[in-house]
């Protein structure tokens, strides 16, 4: 087999030149050849991918062993020319440093771990020190490439009809080109500075592609405040990958290199923790957690494609997967699984509860499905809190997919109806448009977590993972699971019934999408459906296959080397239960209010109305009467409320506050500080001259005789001083 | 040596050239009085190089000296007298007091 | 020809803009095209004997000074012509060569009024002497010459081709600068008396041989070498300018002419930085520990107070020379840290400072000659009028916003990592405070910088530029002179090494002197 995995560079490097072209003969070529040169592009990657991810599977079941590892792992950590040690030393140390030997399996049993493949060059040099830029692919990496490209190409194909005719459709093109190239560099980095090249640079995509109709200023302002709030998170970032650097050794920024010295044992816990809670900082901005998610439903003023593949799918998750890839400066650094010092798991945890209550008052489609994302990434994120990274990494791979679905699907849906995405505006769409209904609902199913979808497994390794943690530590994490899985099913089931059942609201009139949009949304629920099964549990109420056939995905994508010891829970069986019916019983309450219209709807209706008034009402974050009485009426009303107020005015409030604070003091500080005081001393001396200058002046009459008057007075005085003083 | 006698000789030529030169108006009497500054510092020049040189009656360096401030001088003049001419020219006047120009 | 690049290559470089400009002064300045075609070919012969000194580095040993001549010039006071490159004055001399060829492409049918070509290229020829002597200069004496040759044409510029308040500006720049080098040379005079005395031709002399004086100063006692390094401080943190210096940068900016700033801010206030890393440090390392966290706390002022500053302007020009302030606070940064990281961080961003600040006046220029004002609530729309340079604008926006991947990044982060460890005793937890306050500066400066580009760049054209017929995209001579910084800036940013390599040996030997003879 064509051995990729030396030579995956390849991949973001076809992307970067895909965006060239674009950006420079896209105009000239028109739209065809535009999408033609994208869509190309990405499909070479995908398979390109798909060559790394057999050439990563080739290599877990037959690992190299020996010497051939022990070369791996010099060139894997990044040590080797800098320690000044031989290399046998190296080796020595890089193999005891490493730590567990972990992954003995049943099938393809291996007591070695299997070390990433780097490869690198020099990047630059600073003090003698060489640093290095390179490649690094193990399982993680490659379900990143595979995952990524995917989704990416799907969007391409999409987006040539769903953005036919847009004035900027070469731009548009050029973006996504850029944004997947700037992604496969970043899942690929194999050190934390080239990461945070990856991370920017994503970052920079995602503001040009939420401005993208920038005509609007509240397109613009969006962009903004979605590259300023991550901005505020990468101080974090930025700050962390020094901190991580300094404390392991200052040498290298080797993610490999880091992850072994946090688990050295040796290390300084205090600068790890400090290093990782700054990580973290850049975690919660790009991963939407709380309390910086408040840029990812505002970036809904993107194109939908944009929001299926940046924020839904792919650049979203660049923090879990930062924390993924970091985990074993995570995991030592904030004590996961062994203290009570909760952060990542609680504030992943938090976040799910707030995403999903905001959800329930949008009347806006995307921006349900936004805070959706919200709540998910904090599931992921919750998940590596509690140490069950697998099932996080899991959840972030099934997530793309049905997420992605769901955005396409809800892009497909506003093709069809004017684009509005107001749900107040649809309705009965389920005849008008079946396949995007069909794959709406399969999508919404998994998402909800109803056997046997996608969502289903990976939601239920999470709440395993927090049940089984740590001696039950998570106990806090597995209710807010549990609530999660409740809250999600009822929102979606919201959404889906308000969009596709009842009578049709709007004034557009809706037919089905042609096969462009269709197609991926065939895919992508197909996805939806089978890519559970690729971590199917040993033990699934007693039902045993084979074990070449069980937790593929753990198998291949978790890490076995510079990887904490970690426990992996096995399937619950209550859990799974328990999960299930709460999903359905989302879906039966939401079913029961939105579609059937039953319930304590009057009470609270007439309620709300005496005590909040018209005014609350007029306000664009709340329902109309009808919706807003329903939802006052369920007990997560006033909750949802309460947390999209604290949302909108204290933590929005707070940022807008915190700008307005800062321009009025920039205003005083240059007003004041600059133009009287500082710059009024550097007048004051200029004016101080020119009034001696015009004094002076007067002494200066232009008669010669007087000139030589004075100075003759002068010669006298001075030869009187000589005479008679000195 | 009568040296204060050429001293004195000196300094009363050298405060009529001063008087000229602060207290006439016409241009070429200015000039005259500053040829007259400059004869006075001649003579001290001349005065002391005999003065101290008395021993040495070859060493005339006083007088090279004046001798060199006679050329300068003679420059200085023909430089003054254009100077002047040309002030007439333009103006109808040689009273310095009319040239003011540089007034500040 | 190796022989004849280290007996005259310097000096060929150095000196014969000035010969260019002699050539223009005895024509007629009615023969425009003459003039500008020789003020071209000069800046672009210069170039490439700049090349062909650089080709012929000896980059492995960076460290060492290359080419150099030492002739005696003033033997009464014993300054001598030593002219040399090393690694870290090799890069400022590859920007000066870049720019000055781009300003003249640029201007070539745009000279702001009054017009005259010639009296205006002669003055970016003696500019160009006076940088390039600025960065080879070995003796204190020469660089000061050099460093103040640089100060009338600039004057002049500003002053004869400038805006409305053209003559307060150019004054202000003027008397602050020369305010500046006035300490400057007290500064080197004091360095030079009180310094060892080293054998000449077999007399003792003192010497202002920057070569020799971190040896020779040795001796002299703190108090004074304090007092010598807070003059220098004032001489170059003026230049820099550094906060609270910097009140002259805004208005000489605003009122020059393009070119004028573009030079400005891409080598002008280099020089500052420069004397820095070449002339205090070295030589007087243990005053600059004492100074380094006083320096690092006025740079960080800089970097906030500078962003801040930005979010209250209203003319895009202005804003765009208080993001001067606010991103020489990193450079400045860097290098009070006093370590290898900081000062290639500091190097790195001058150079990155340079193009993309040289590259947002050149577009603020050209959008000025399109608009006839820069006043920022009155433009809009850019993208709309003008695609390409909206375009052009917006990236300029994000290199100079420290985006990874492009230069500017490389100029912030390793002063900000650097910030973490200091060299020599510095205090590390003071240090630590002023990394996290440089890191939030980051994000200020994206809001400042996008801020404005919502506003210009972004939405539709305002009534009043509707159906402008003087908004034309970029014209020819704009893109030869931008193209080169554009890519310039990619490049660098994803291969750093390309500068890093180069004055690592010699910010290595620096620090070792530092390290060796100072705390």
């Amino acid at each position: 087999m064509l051995n990729m995995i030396d030579k995956v560079w390849i991949i973001p490097a076809l992307m970067a030149v895909s965006f060239l072209v674009i950006l420079f003969f896209g105009k000239r070529w028109g739209t065809k050849v535009t999408a033609g040169i994208g869509i190309a592009s990405v499909s070479i990657c995908l398979i390109l991918s798909v060559v790394v991810a057999g050439n990563w599977i080739n290599r877990v079941n037959n690992p190299p062993t020996g010497t051939a590892l022990a070369a791996e792992i010099v060139q894997a950590n990044g040590l080797t020319p800098q320690t000044g040690q031989t290399i046998s030393e190296e080796v020595n140390a890089a193999t005891k440093d490493s730590g567990e030997t972990v992954a003995t399996d049943s099938y393809g049993a291996s007591d070695e771990s299997v070390p990433p493949v780097v490869r690198t060059v020099t990047w630059f040099q600073i003090g003698g020190l060489q640093f290095e830029m390179g490649t690094l692919v193990d399982g993680l990496a490659a379900m990143m490439l595979i995952t990524v490209c995917i989704i990416s190409l799907l969007v391409h194909i999409y987006s040539t009809e769903y953005l036919r005719g847009d004035v900027r459709f070469t731009h548009y093109y050029a973006f996504l080109s850029l944004f997947t190239a700037s992604m496969l560099f970043y899942v690929l980095s194999s050190n934390t500075l080239q990461m945070l090249m990856g991370w920017e640079l994503v970052g920079v995509c995602s503001f040009g592609l939420i401005g993208h109709w920038w005509e609007e200023k509240k397109n613009t302002d969006a962009a903004l405040k979605a590259f300023l709030t991550n901005r505020v998170g990468d101080i974090g970032l930025i700050l962390g990958v020094i901190i991580t650097f300094f404390a392991a050794g200052g040498s290298s920024f080797n993610v490999l290199h880091l992850n072994e010295y946090a688990l050295s044992g040796n290390a300084n816990t205090t600068l790890l923790l400090v290093g990782a809670l700054c990580l973290f900082g850049g975690v919660t901005s790009k991963s939407g957690q709380f309390p910086l998610h408040t840029w990812l439903p505002d970036a809904m003023a993107g194109p939908t494609p944009v929001s299926a593949l940046i924020h839904a799918a792919t650049m979203v998750v660049a923090g879990v997967y930062l924390i993924a890839r970091l985990y074993g400066v995570f995991f030592s650094g904030l004590a996961i699984g062994s203290s009570t010092f909760h952060y990542v798991a609680f504030i992943g945890g938090f976040t799910t509860i707030i995403g999903g209550l905001l959800a329930f008052v949008q009347t806006d489609l995307k921006k349900v499905l936004a805070y959706s994302t919200i709540s998910q990434l904090g599931y992921m994120v919750m998940a590596l809190g509690v140490g069950a990274w697998t099932a996080g990494v899991f959840h972030l791979f099934t997530h793309a997919f049905f997420k992605a679905c769901l955005f396409l699907g809800a892009g497909s849906v506003a093709h069809a109806c004017h684009h509005t995405f107001d749900m107040r505006e649809m309705g009965g769409l389920r005849k008008k448009m079946p396949v995007t209904h069909a794959t709406f609902l399969i999508a919404t199913l998994a998402l909800a977590g109803i056997f046997p979808l996608a969502g289903f497994w990976s939601k239920d390794e999470i709440l395993a993972g927090s049940a089984n943690g740590q001696e039950n530590a998570y106990t806090i994490m597995l209710i807010f699971g549990l609530i999660t899985a409740f809250l999600t099913a009822a929102y979606m089931g919201r959404a889906y019934w308000m969009t596709f059942w009842g009578k049709y609201r709007g004034h557009a009139h809706p037919h089905e999408s042609p096969r462009v949009i269709t197609v991926p949304l065939i895919i992508l629920a197909g996805c939806a459906v089978v890519l559970g099964f690729t971590n199917f549990p040993k033990s699934f109420f007693g039902f045993k296959l084979p074990g070449s056939f069980t937790t593929r995905f753990e198998h291949f994508v978790e890490p076995t080397f510079a990887f904490p010891p970690i426990a992996h829970a096995p399937f619950t069986p209550w859990l799974a239960i328990a999960s299930t019916i709460l999903a359905a019983g989302g879906l039966f309450v939401a079913y029961q209010y939105y579609e059937k219209n039953r319930g304590p709807h009057g009470l609270t209706s007439r309620s709300k109305i005496a005590h909040a008034g018209y005014t609350f009402l007029e306000n664009k974050y709340y329902l109309d009467n009808l919706y807003t009485g329903v939802i006052a009426g369920s007990t997560t009303g006033p909750l949802a409320r309460a947390a999209n107020w604290s949302n909108q005015n204290i933590i929005d409030g707070a940022v807008n506050g915190i700008g307005n604070g800062a321009r009025k003091i920039a205003g005083v500080v240059y007003a004041v500080a600059d133009q009287i005081i500082i710059d009024g001393a550097v007048n004051g001396s200029g004016q101080g001259s020119e009034g001696a200058g015009q004094l002076l002046r007067k002494i200066q009459t232009g008669k010669v005789q007087q000139y030589a008057s004075i100075l003759f007075a002068g010669a006298v005085v001075l030869a009187g001083v000589l005479v008679f003083v000195v | 040596m009568f040296l204060n006698q050429f001293l004195l000789l000196a300094a009363i030529l050298f405060c009529i050239g001063v008087y000229g030169v602060l207290a006439r108006k016409n241009g070429v009497l200015v000039l005259m009085s500053i040829e007259l500054i400059l004869n006075a510092v001649n003579i001290n020049l001349v005065a002391f190089g005999a003065y101290w040189h008395v021993n040495d009656l070859a060493n005339v360096s006083g007088q090279v000296f004046a001798l060199f401030v006679i050329a300068v001088a003679a420059a200085e003049v023909g430089v003054g007298l254009a100077l002047v001419l040309l002030i007439y020219r333009n103006r109808q006047s040689i009273n310095i007091d009319d040239v003011d120009m540089l007034k500040g | 020809m190796k022989d004849f690049l280290n007996s005259w290559g310097i000096s060929l470089m150095v000196f014969l803009p000035l010969v260019g400009a002699l050539a223009m002064l005895v024509v007629p300045k009615a023969k425009e095209q003459f003039h500008k075609v020789v003020a071209l070919a000069a800046s672009l012969v210069v170039g490439f004997i700049g090349i062909l000194l650089m080709t012929n580095f000896d980059y492995d040993a960076s460290g060492r000074l290359q080419f150099v001549v030492d002739m005696a010039w003033i033997p009464i006071i014993n300054s001598r012509y030593i002219v040399g490159i090393d690694g870290i004055s090799l890069p400022m001399i590859a920007l000066t060569l870049l720019i000055v060829p781009l300003c003249i492409i640029y201007s070539w049918n745009r000279f702001p009024e009054p017009k005259n070509p010639k009296a205006f290229l002669i003055l970016i020829l003696i500019l160009e002497t006076g940088m390039l002597g600025s960065f080879v200069a070995q003796d204190l004496i020469l660089f000061f010459v050099f460093f103040e040759v640089v100060l009338l044409p600039m004057y002049f510029m500003i002053g004869v081709w400038g805006g409305e308040k053209r003559q307060y500006a150019s004054l202000k720049f003027f008397l602050y600068t020369l305010f500046g080098s006035a300490l400057m040379i007290v500064a080197f005079l004091a360095l030079y008396f009180l310094s060892d005395k080293v054998s000449v031709d077999g007399q003792m002399m003192h010497s202002f041989d920057v070569r020799l004086l971190p040896e020779l100063a040795t001796g002299i006692s703190t108090g004074a070498a304090l007092w010598i390094f807070g003059g220098m401080f004032i001489g170059f943190g003026i230049k820099v300018p550094m906060f609270p210096f910097h009140t002259w940068l805004p208005d000489a900016h605003t009122q020059a002419p393009t070119v004028g700033s573009v030079i400005l801010a891409a080598v002008l206030l280099k020089l500052g930085t420069y004397g820095f890393i070449r002339i205090a440090i070295p030589i007087l390392p243990g005053a600059a520990e004492k100074w380094a966290p006083f320096i690092g706390l006025l740079a960080v002022i800089g970097i906030i107070y500078g962003a801040l500053c930005c979010l209250a302007q209203t003319d895009m020009k202005r804003l765009i020379a208080f993001s001067s302030v606010s991103h020489m606070g990193f450079v400045m940064l860097g290098i009070a840290t006093l370590t290898t990281f900081g000062f290639q961080a500091a190097i790195f961003g001058m150079v990155a400072h340079g193009l993309i600040t040289g590259m947002l006046f050149f577009v603020a220029g050209s959008a000025k000659d399109r608009y006839h004002t820069l006043d920022i609530s009155r433009l809009g729309g850019m993208l709309k009028s003008m695609p390409r340079m909206g375009w052009i604008l917006g990236f300029s926006v994000m290199a100079s916003l420290g985006l990874p991947g492009l230069a500017g990044f490389w100029g912030e982060f390793p002063a900000i990592l650097a910030a973490y460890e200091p060299g020599l005793g510095l205090n590390v937890a003071f240090f630590r405070v002023l990394m996290v306050i440089a890191a939030i500066g980051t994000v200020l400066s994206a809001a400042y910088l996008l801020w404005m580009y919502q506003r210009v760049g972004f939405g539709v054209p305002s009534k009043e530029f509707e159906e402008d017929p003087h908004l034309h995209d970029v014209t020819f001579s704009e893109w030869l002179a931008w193209t080169p910084i554009l890519i310039l800036i990619v490049v660098l940013g994803f291969v750093p090494n390309i500068i890093f390599k180069v004055t690592d040996g010699a910010v290595s030997r620096t620090i070792s002197i530092v390290n060796g003879l100072g705390g």
